[in-house]
């Protein structure tokens, strides 16, 4: 086992165990914070994945910018926001059931798929094109549509962002 | 000879001797390698947790003189070991967790602060030979661990169980975001025009100092850093008199100390970065020959930068909070998509061109969009209604706006 296979090892053991607290922790702010680390722990598999703009990436877009959101949006809440007792649905085993049967039916799908024995090669130093990824976006033949589309959704949710929390003058509604 | 070597680039002679070392004993190439790594940002790390000591030094001896007083004076020559007292009384006092904290949030929150800023130091080149790591996404890199600092405040307002904390944290959170956007848009000018996000490359690609290229970008970086590190006048973040302290108010101790620490070095940071990236960083005569020079040049550069930023913590009062946003999305946010718009379509048209010419063209559209914005902020200015406050005949100097609509207006 190469020291790399031991950090994935590790880094996937912390993300897939803070994924579980994120649904599993009593307090909704302790959920977004496990929600932190399950994504941090995305980005420290790009970085051994020798893939840095992605790393980057999602440190920048899911720590720096939504899961601050998010924690500001728990942080407005009203009440404590935390589980008095056990969970509200009596029969959660049969959940637990429906969710471990979609999950093995999927990896069965996928049991034929090459990704699963490809073995990793390392990259040479200068592999990762970030300016062939940004021609890329504004290429018609490439991403352009998806990459603007993406954008008017964007700004469709700020526009419907301001209409919510501007501020009414007169009673009007 | 070996000495010279020395003079001329410690940092290479030592890291090729602890090597050799290393090797020496008998240890694989990869584990040298990876000791070396973790050797090197072990050092670096705490040799910039040690430089916050003479960096409180430097600027409560500025501020000092600011304010017409002496500033530290009595441990050491000029009071320069004044920090080293302060830092054992704080090692020595009591870590106090308050009740209902929640105890892990409050905890990593103060290693996250200085965690945030220390990573920023692995991406600088310090000079030609001396840098951390050359990651080609360096800029970015630098921008996303700052966001690792916003968590950091965060999970302190809301670990430490405490209103003014919370609201601290709120205001902290709210304006390093806001700010976050002008300066990563003035940060863009030096990456188009060096065409790498790799700090490295961004240095070395100043044969002509960006600052002379792109002015209006360098102020507006400047001004929305010295926002991102929270100082005065963007201080709102621990405003002492409305805020108690802010975010670190249930804070003591060594924790305390350490969001003090991450404090001081992300100024120092943030200078550092605006040398690398406006000033030629290690750039000058001589420079590349003898790296240790490079190294001078950069932290003479930087250290006239922190000067200036130390200067105006010293004399501006702090905004309020309608200021400080409108400042933010008003005027810097749209000023510098203008900057950045400007100078792509400007610098693809004049690429060709001989450098002095090409460097004029650029100043003189600074230059333009200097002044434009000149005239809009003097155009705003004058259509602004200031409503008068208090009683009609107070005897305070009014501009003639306010007269005759305190004249005009007496229905209102």
């Amino acid at each position: 086992m190469t020291g790399l296979q031991i950090a994935f090892l590790l880094i996937a053991g912390i993300t897939l165990a803070s994924a579980i607290m994120v649904v599993g922790a009593k307090k909704t702010m302790h959920s977004a914070m496990w929600l932190v680390l399950a994504l941090m722990g995305v980005a420290a598999v790009f970085a051994t994945l020798q893939a840095s703009f992605y790393a980057v990436v999602q440190l920048l877009v899911y720590i720096g910018a939504i899961a601050i959101l998010i924690l500001f949006a728990v942080m407005l809440t009203r009440g404590a926001l935390e589980d008095a007792g056990g969970p509200t649905h009596k029969r959660w085993w049969m959940v637990a059931l429906a969710g471990t049967l979609f999950f093995g039916g999927l990896v069965w799908a996928l049991r034929l798929w090459s990704g699963f024995t490809a073995i990793l090669v390392e990259l040479p130093k200068d592999a990762e094109h970030i300016a062939e990824f940004g021609a890329a976006l504004v290429d018609p033949g490439a991403y352009l549509i998806p990459f603007e589309a993406a954008s008017v959704l964007l700004l469709a949710g700020m526009v419907a962002a301001i209409y919510l929390s501007v501020e009414r003058k007169g009673g009007r509604t | 000879m070996t000495f010279l070597d020395f003079l001329k680039d410690p940092v290479v002679f030592l890291t090729q001797w602890f090597n050799g070392l290393l090797a020496g004993w008998g240890l694989a190439p990869g584990a040298v390698q990876a000791i070396g790594v973790i050797a090197g940002s072990f050092i670096l790390a705490t040799g910039a947790m040690l430089f916050v000591v003479l960096l409180i030094w430097i600027e409560r001896k500025i501020i000092g003189r600011i304010q017409d007083r002496l500033g530290p004076n009595r441990i050491g020559p000029w009071g320069i070991l004044q920090s080293i007292p302060d830092m054992i009384k704080i090692f020595t006092k009591e870590h106090i967790t308050p009740s209902g904290a929640d105890k892990i949030p409050f905890n990593v929150a103060p290693v996250l602060a200085v965690g945030a800023v220390l990573m920023v130091w692995a991406v600088i080149p310090f000079s030609v030979t001396f840098f951390g790591v050359d990651l080609n996404v360096g800029l970015l890199f630098v921008v996303a661990v700052g966001s690792l600092g916003e968590m950091a405040i965060v999970l302190a307002g809301w670990g430490s169980n405490n209103k003014y904390a919370l609201l601290g944290a709120f205001r902290a959170v709210g304006q390093m975001i806001s700010y976050s956007v002008p300066m990563i848009l003035a940060m863009i000018v030096p990456v188009l025009m060096a065409g790498s996000m790799s700090l490295v490359q961004i240095v070395q690609q100043q044969d002509v100092w960006f600052i002379l290229v792109s002015p209006v970008a360098a102020f507006i970086l400047f001004v929305s850093s010295i926002a991102e590190v929270g100082r005065s006048p963007f201080d709102l973040v621990e405003a002492e008199s409305e805020l108690v302290a802010g975010f670190n108010v249930e804070y003591s101790g060594l924790k305390f100390g350490m969001f003090y620490v991450g404090e001081f070095l992300h100024a120092f940071t943030v200078a550092l970065l605006f040398a690398a990236l406006f000033l030629g960083g290690w750039r000058g005569p001589g420079a590349e020959e003898i790296p240790v020079l490079g190294f001078i040049y950069f932290f003479i550069k930087t250290g006239i930068v922190y000067f200036a930023s130390v200067l105006i913590r010293g004399s501006l009062p702090r905004f309020r909070i309608d200021q400080m946003m409108d400042l933010n999305w008003k005027l810097l946010t749209p000023v510098s998509l203008l900057v950045l718009i400007v100078t792509a379509v400007a610098y693809k048209l004049i690429a060709g061109l001989p450098t002095v010419i090409w460097v004029l063209i650029m100043l003189a559209l600074n230059a333009v969009i200097f002044w434009l914005v000149g005239k809009y902020l003097e155009l705003y200015d004058s259509q602004r209604i200031r409503r008068e406050v208090g009683r009609r005949d107070r005897p305070i100097a009014k501009t003639k706006k306010v007269e005759a609509q305190s004249e005009s207006g007496a229905g209102l």
